[in-house]
């Protein structure tokens, strides 16, 4: 049955799958025909704009208009006053031209009202989700995903509730959520990533526009695999989502993150904030695929990506695992990272970077070993073509007090072409002697052999890269909920399209 | 004529490697290439098959009514010509099922016809596996990652029998190979073998000749053809030795 559903599923994402396959995973390399950004489109939906800037009025007016109540505000202005002491970072291998802050709106909203039925929403923005392949009313008949879509600032349509709250599962817009469980978003706001974080975790907190809410109840597995889309729409504005994550005492949810960015030459800053909280024996999955525009050919626009995602395993036993796969942004910036406060607690990190063109990636993981016999897994795989930059930057820490832990990191570098850097910044910090940490890393290059093997047997050049990536980033591809995989495989042969020869 | 090889030169980097090579082959025949190493026999496959960096700087490959010169490799594979490579290469993380598929799929596409739908691939994939007698499962296998050297020789001429070429070049299948291998090789080709297509098979030894029996054999030396015969030439060579081609070159 479960396969069915996949089955329909995918062919509203115009991608081939067989139901005989034995392992769906492994061969959907599709050949694209268009070799431009795919989700290059404009939705022409009229949008609520406040204007340019950042001020303290700025922020009371966001606040103001999502009808907020007064501590969200005072967290928002303390936010700001400490983002004003603050200088933004230089520290990361990454070249950023000056950010005007003052030159971005930071708040657009399409004028839609809260829709009741899909029938009441707007055809353009259904349309819209159609072209990026999530259907919300076939999502909802069909895939047994639940979907909160976010168009811009707003969530639009939030499906699958009533399954959800039959479990007691909360699900919803971070501002829905600041309405209907003030108490629970008060009690975990801010409490992995504070403001006081870094340069854009304090922006953020002053701005953020719209995102997630989940809270999983003690005990309860959640049934569904959770999504949310997010895609920047309107021109000039930033992208400020704030994500929340909880699943209590004994709980397990699986929540999936998509991006895609309409084409544009201006730059645009999205800067989020993604937190989880896994408490004694839960379990989080948390798999993104980034797809953000990168900017054309020689450089020009794209999204900058400065992302603050943080977990914590919070009682004995929790897990956390990431799973990135990014293969958009002009330029990525981002750790996303576990404090494994309990014992035996396990954090995962599964990443795959794509950079080409002019992309800049610096990005990597932190495992922050706080419990006795904690374990952390990181799995790393750059690929650098064009005259991108590729970085991986990781740090593990074992406290003192946290004896027994295990870390065992892999990085792992692919090039393509000698125009492209990998760089890979491994820190370790272990404070006590009963712990193994243990790093491997590989650099290498899509031989010109493994090229005319493929030709040899009648794969043009461009499929056989696609096809020789994927096996490489495949252990972590396979770590990605099954409709994720067929899609970033996708997303990983686009990238990567005229990058030899 | 299947292929016909006029006046072929080529150079790698600059360096003339093969120096007027003539061949013609026709449907049906078996044609036998032996010489001492570094003669020249690879970097043939490698200019037959289209590889980067080969340069032909005179002559004519011509191929089902064609000159291929200058025709992307994909393309030359998609038109039939199949190449046994000597040092098969490893491709981590690409399963051979997918990898097949791909190159199966790749050449229906070329030939207009739909992608094989998975039940009439995985049911050939398991008839091709038998021909040549590999028994363990190898469609979850990444390629040629982990193979020994036997294992490695009989993927070839598996992945031989799943694209159906028309030419294929062998080149030096049978080194290394255990006698039992061997006899399985050679088993795969004959079984193969038909009156519309046809094999060149590069060898050292004429022990692979005993199993695959040829309608001619070449003796190249120095890039190019210098002495054709028929099977006995093989064994000629086996008995005098390649110091003997030298002096036919004289
Ligand atoms: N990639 C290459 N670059 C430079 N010289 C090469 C290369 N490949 C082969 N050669 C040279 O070409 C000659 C023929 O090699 P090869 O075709 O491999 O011979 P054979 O297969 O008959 O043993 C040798 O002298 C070898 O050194
Ligand atoms: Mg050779």
């Amino acid at each position: 049955m479960q396969s069915y559903q996949f089955f329909l599923y995918f062919c509203k994402l115009n991608i081939r799958v067989f139901i005989m396959e034995s392992n769906p995973k492994e061969n959907i390399i599709e050949e694209v025909t268009n070799k431009d950004y795919e989700f290059g489109f404009v939705t022409d939906i009229e949008t609520d704009f406040i204007p340019k800037g950042l001020n303290e009025d700025i922020i009371r007016l966001i606040s103001k208009k999502k009808e907020e109540p007064d501590w969200l505000l005072d967290f928002r202005l303390k936010a700001f006053r400490h983002w004003q002491t603050l200088k933004m970072p230089t520290w990361a291998h990454l070249t950023i031209p000056p950010i005007d802050f003052q030159d971005i709106i930071y708040y657009a909203a399409p004028k839609q009202r809260k829709a009741k039925s899909l029938d009441e929403v707007d055809p353009e923005l259904l349309a819209t989700f159609d072209k990026l392949g999530i259907s919300l009313d076939e999502q909802k008949k069909l895939s047994g995903v639940a979907v909160d879509a976010v168009m811009d600032s707003t969530s639009v349509k939030t499906t699958f509730q009533e399954t959800l709250s039959k479990h007691g599962i909360i699900f919803m817009s971070f501002s829905e959520a600041v309405k209907q469980h003030p108490d629970l978003v008060k009690k975990y706001l801010g409490k992995v990533v504070p403001y006081t974080d870094n340069f854009f975790a304090a922006l953020n907190s002053a701005v953020f526009s719209d995102g997630s809410f989940c809270y999983v109840p003690k005990g309860v597995r959640c049934p569904i695999e959770l999504s949310t889309y997010f895609r920047i729409n309107a021109a000039n504005t930033g992208q400020f989502e704030r994500t929340l994550i909880v699943a209590d005492e004994g709980a397990y949810v699986s929540y999936m993150e998509g991006c895609t960015a309409p084409q544009r030459d201006e730059n645009q800053l999205h800067a989020a904030i993604v937190e989880i909280i896994s408490e004694k024996d839960a379990e989080v999955k948390y798999s993104t695929v980034q797809n953000w525009y990168p900017g054309d050919k020689d450089g020009k626009g794209g999204i900058y990506n400065f992302v603050t995602k943080r977990g914590i395993c919070r009682g004995d036993n929790a897990k956390i695992s990431w799973t990135q796969v990014e293969t958009g942004s002009a330029i990525t910036w981002k750790y996303p990272s576990c404090i494994l406060k309990g014992d035996n607690t396990v954090a995962e990190f599964y990443s795959v970077a794509v950079t080409n063109n002019y992309q800049q990636a610096d990005t990597g993981t932190k495992m922050i070993h706080i419990g006795k016999n904690s374990r952390s897994t990181i799995i790393s795989k750059g690929i650098s073509a064009g005259h991108s930059q590729n970085g991986y930057r990781g740090l593990v820490k074992v406290v003192p007090e946290a004896t027994n832990c295990r870390n065992f990191s892999q990085c792992d570098s692919l090039l393509l072409g000698d125009q492209c850097g990998a760089h890979t910044w491994p820190y370790v910090e272990c404070g006590n002697d009963s712990s193994i940490l243990e790093h491997e890393a590989t650099t290498s290059k899509i031989s010109e052999d493994q090229l005319f093997y493929c030709n040899q047997r009648g794969i043009p050049t461009e499929k056989a890269i696609g096809l020789i990536v994927n096996g490489y980033a495949k252990d972590v591809l396979n770590k990605l909920p099954m409709e994720f995989a067929v899609e970033a495989q996708k997303l990983l042969s686009i990238t990567l399209e005229g990058s030899v020869g | 004529m299947l292929l016909n090889i006029k006046n072929l030169h080529v150079s790698i980097g600059g360096k003339e490697i093969l120096k007027g090579f003539n061949l013609g082959v026709n449907e049906g025949e078996i044609h036998a290439i032996m010489g001492p190493n570094g003669t020249g026999k690879s970097t043939w496959a490698a200019a037959v098959t289209g590889r980067e960096g080969y340069e032909i700087t005179e002559g004519e490959i011509w191929y089902k009514g064609q000159n291929i010169v200058g025709m992307p490799p994909e393309e030359r594979a998609n038109l039939g010509i199949f190449l046994s490579f000597q040092y098969p290469v490893e491709i981590p993380g690409v399963s051979m099922q997918n990898f097949m598929r791909t190159a199966v799929n790749a050449k229906r596409e070329y030939q207009g016809l739909p992608p094989m739908s998975m039940i009439e691939f995985t049911k050939m994939m398991k008839q091709k596996q038998a021909m040549v007698e590999i028994t363990e499962k190898l469609q979850n296998r990444y390629v040629n990652v982990g193979f020994s050297g036997g294992e490695k020789k009989k993927n070839e001429i598996f992945q031989m029998a799943m694209l159906e070429p028309e030419l294929s070049i062998l080149d030096e299948t049978d080194s290394g190979l255990d006698i039992d291998a061997l006899r399985i090789v050679a088993n795969g080709v004959n079984q193969l073998h038909n009156e519309h297509n046809a094999f060149v098979v590069i060898t050292h030894y004429q022990r692979l000749l005993d199993y695959i029996v040829p309608d001619f054999v070449h003796v190249m030396y120095d890039g190019r053809i210098v002495k054709s015969g028929d099977k006995k030439l093989a064994l000629e060579l086996e008995e005098k030795g390649y110091e003997w081609v030298k002096d036919l070159k004289l």
